[in-house]
């Protein structure tokens, strides 16, 4: 079992960020007017920084799919970049040479059956050799067998309720109380101050690391949908319906994501956090909720 | 109709109505094209205001303008104006005018009914848009409306729906107007093969349209029952299933993206030639490749929905079916770039935009075919990368080939050249600032800011802060747009008849402007 690895780290630079960011805000827009054109300046360097202010690629994630999903996503990237390198090249060149101004006498050729099948067939190939590794991918992910424990997960404007089937556990998860004073309109605190500013919740789902977790997912009122990038995990939760995800975490951290199906009015304010956990701290958490009869008590305690 | 001699016509010029009873009873193409542009640019405004207050909002995080009810508002809103009062119109209005001229037709097919089909849309979006004053504020559950959420609208509800019903009639009224017009009214010897394609991609889109509209109509009633007459198409509480509305729905709206690309395609085939002094490379293919993609529409409309959870064979389906849109999209881009190569180039401003929307399109369509990748779609769906993609195929794609066609017929339609420096700053802001309002929105749904929020983690402020610069950008830089097609209504140099070198095809045969009754006699086409 691996212990706490890189992300306990990671996101505490992400609070030095904040913070960071925080002062900035103080110091008034002209600063950080400033601050945001040093950082283009230093873009190609940042860029590599993962989750920093200046992100720019999907995240590996912490599970085998999510790592074989960035995978694919690199591979199709990769594929299209050179595509458009290639045809690109060939336009620019074409821009550059072929203009009337140096002098040229337009050629008049109108097709070419040649080239027109190769370039109608070539693609049809490529194409295939994206597919075949997303069907491979896209079968493993539909594959829910095997789980160990399941949680469902029900959607209610705007908030998540999670319930374990197995352990008699049962509580609502909701924006926390700092980032919800911050967002509110003319609030006048400033996001910057707040950690995890709009993706902390007030009770985050707990799962141990190296287990498969399957999660049920429906919705109490409108069509929601959870999604955790760094599980490459996103499914909608559909009143009435029950959709099945699952995940398998090969490390310990928080990981954090939001709803990512327009719910009305606070759709934005409602996300999902997934704190993984050793088994022992596991263990002992189900028993500690477990003490508590499954009452939502920090809910209320919240409010 | 072609037969109506010139003596009537000249009658008619006569007795021709003057100001606003001319343009509420005409049945001339011309007038009723015009109207259709006027018309989608100002709506192409009122929804330009729109994402303005949406980027103004996502410039930092937290709340500084709008409580995030009226933000939803409108994203909601924008989208509807802009589809279906901005891109639809300003394509039908292109059709309006340049159909006739193109086929050598006196005027479209069914001309009273073309006056009916436009003169609906103003009330229509009066009505969708004096929403914004209800109680209870606009629509705000997105454009695509999905129940159970559509049905807490308050009273705007039935009048978004009323108002999509009637948008719907106009279209398919355009459609069959069209259609007819091509295949009835072609000048002698104009063989359907021998056609320009603007009208080539415009028969095609016609038959999409008159495909789909009755299905989003039907879609829309069934939500219109499910509030106010008991039924439960959509409801999971009386048996019902939310997800068919989001089938019913994209076997609308997947057609309804390429109703808005193909008449695009249209005119980047009739902007390049020109400029390049070069036949269209790949004619046929063109054609063929135009019809394709319209048939491939119909089967692949469930890749706009990944995530609800389908039987793993139907996301193969609909993952192999779209990967397969790829390849008519690749022959049309080779075939463009084959026409810019070896020929002998200028660059006005319609060719511009026409080299832009070949390179962006481009962008977009990769961002497509990514999309496409059901594992990776879980990741990207509902996620700014989505937001990025479509606004590459519909900003730099549709909008700047409306752009294109604009400046390209422009001194058809007034006689006057635009101010050609004027078109080109035109020009290089719209490009700066639509790169700059929309690259970077690709980071932020890779690093995982999902679409239609009005706040975020902060994070992502930095792309946020620079994709709504590019914006503001974007969005004044079409001010000068607005004034240069005003200076070029009220004077400017002379257009020649062929306005451009090397222009092929009958509409630049006739005068500039040109004159208000075309083609009394049919011309003959080779």
């Amino acid at each position: 079992m691996r212990v706490r690895t890189a992300r306990p780290s990671q996101r505490d630079d992400m609070n030095t960020g904040n913070r960071s960011r925080a002062r900035l805000a103080r110091r008034g827009p002209a600063h950080r007017l400033a601050a945001l054109v040093a950082g283009l300046l230093l873009l190609p360097v940042t860029a590599l920084a993962e989750r920093g202010p200046w992100h720019l690629n999907m995240p590996v994630g912490v599970t085998d799919i999510s790592a074989e999903v960035y995978q694919l996503h690199m591979l199709i990237l990769g594929i299209c970049t050179a595509i458009g390198v290639l045809v690109f090249a060939v336009m620019i060149v074409s821009l550059v040479r072929h203009r009337k101004s140096r002098g040229v006498q337009p050629a008049q050729f109108t097709h070419s059956t040649r080239v027109e099948v190769i370039w109608t067939a070539i693609p049809v190939f490529i194409l295939v050799g994206m597919a075949i590794p997303a069907a491979e991918t896209l079968v493993k992910m539909e594959d829910t067998s095997g789980s160990e424990i399941t949680v469902k997960v029900t959607g209610y404007q705007w908030l998540w309720h999670y319930e374990y089937l197995d352990d008699n556990i049962g509580f609502f998860s909701r924006l926390d109380a700092d980032s919800d004073r911050a967002r509110q309109l003319g609030s006048g605190i400033s996001p910057f101050s707040v950690d995890n500013y709009l993706l902390e919740v007030d009770n985050r789902m707990v799962v141990p690391v190296d287990t498969k977790v399957r999660v049920l997912l429906t919705a109490g009122d409108v069509i929601h949908a959870w999604w955790v990038p760094d599980f490459a995990v996103k499914k909608d939760a559909i009143p009435g319906f029950i959709n099945e995800v699952w995940f398998q975490s090969n490390e310990t951290g928080v990981f954090r994501g939001q709803c990512a199906e327009l719910c009305g009015r606070d759709h934005g304010f409602m996300p999902v956090v997934v704190e993984v956990v050793t088994r022992e701290e596991y263990e002992d958490w189900v028993a500690e909720r477990q003490a508590e009869n499954g009452q939502p008590a920090a809910v209320a305690a919240s409010r | 109709m072609s037969t109506a001699s010139s003596h009537v016509d000249g009658h008619h010029e006569e007795h021709h109505p003057k100001g606003i009873v001319r343009w509420l009873t005409t049945t001339n193409h011309k007038d009723i094209g015009t109207m259709y542009l006027v018309f989608s640019l100002l709506m192409f405004f009122v929804g330009g205001a729109m994402a303005l207050v949406i980027r103004a909002e996502l410039f930092e995080p937290g709340l500084q303008f709008v409580h995030p009810e009226f933000f939803n508002q409108m994203t909601t809103m924008h989208a509807l104006i802009m589809i279906f009062g901005a891109v639809m119109p300003a394509f039908v209005g292109l059709a309006n005018w340049m159909i006739p001229l193109q086929v050598g037709a006196p005027d479209m097919a069914l001309p009273r009914m073309n006056n009916l089909s436009f003169w609906i849309l103003p009330f229509a979006f009066a009505m969708l848009l004096s929403t914004l004053f209800f109680d209870g504020g606009a629509p705000a559950s997105g454009w695509t409306m999905y129940p159970p959420l559509i049905q807490q609208t308050g009273d705007a509800f039935p009048f978004l729906i009323f108002s999509v019903h009637l948008m719907g009639i106009s279209s398919i009224m355009g459609a069959i107007n069209i259609v007819v017009t091509i295949l009835n009214m072609r000048a002698p010897g104009m063989t359907l093969l021998k056609m320009p394609l603007f009208t080539w991609t415009w028969l095609i889109t016609a038959y999409l349209l008159i495909a789909v509209m009755p299905v989003l109509a039907g879609a829309v009633t069934m939500l219109l029952t499910d509030q106010f007459f008991g039924t439960s198409f959509f409801h999971a509480a009386g048996g019902g299933d939310p997800v068919m509305f989001q089938h019913i729905f994209w076997f609308f709206g997947h057609p309804e993206v390429y109703i808005m690309i193909l008449p695009a395609f249209g005119i980047i085939s009739e902007i390049i030639p020109t400029f390049a002094r070069k036949p269209l490379f790949g004619y046929e293919a063109m054609v063929y490749a135009t019809a394709s993609i319209a048939f491939l529409s119909f089967i692949v409309w469930a890749h706009h929905m990944f995530t609800v959870g389908m039987p793993l064979a139907g996301q193969l389906f609909f993952m192999y079916a779209t990967m397969l849109i790829a390849v008519p999209t690749g022959v049309k881009i080779f075939n463009w770039v084959a026409t810019m190569w070896r020929g002998a180039m200028t660059f006005e401003t319609p060719m511009l935009f026409a080299i832009a929307f070949l390179f962006l399109f481009t962008i977009g369509g990769f961002s497509g075919l990514m999309l496409a990748i059901v594992p990776a779609d879980y990741q990207y769906h509902d996620s700014y990368f989505v937001v990025a993609h479509f606004h590459y195929v519909l900003v730099p794609g549709a909008v700047f080939a409306i752009m294109a066609g604009v400046y390209y017929w422009l001194p058809k339609w007034t006689g006057r050249m635009y101010n050609e420096k004027l078109g080109k700053v035109h020009f290089w802001l719209s490009v700066i600032g639509v790169n700059v309002a929309f690259f970077p929105q690709h980071f932020l749904g890779l690093a995982g800011m999902p679409r239609r929020i009005p706040d975020y983690a902060t994070q992502f402020t930095n792309f946020n802060a620079i994709s709504s610069v590019g914006a503001f950008m974007f969005g004044l830089s079409q001010l000068l747009f607005a004034y240069i097609i005003w200076r070029a209504v009220r004077g400017g140099e002379k257009a020649t008849a062929e306005v451009w070198e090397n222009t092929k095809g009958l509409e630049w045969t006739v005068p500039s402007p040109a004159p208000y009754h075309t083609f009394d006699e049919p011309p003959e086409v080779r």
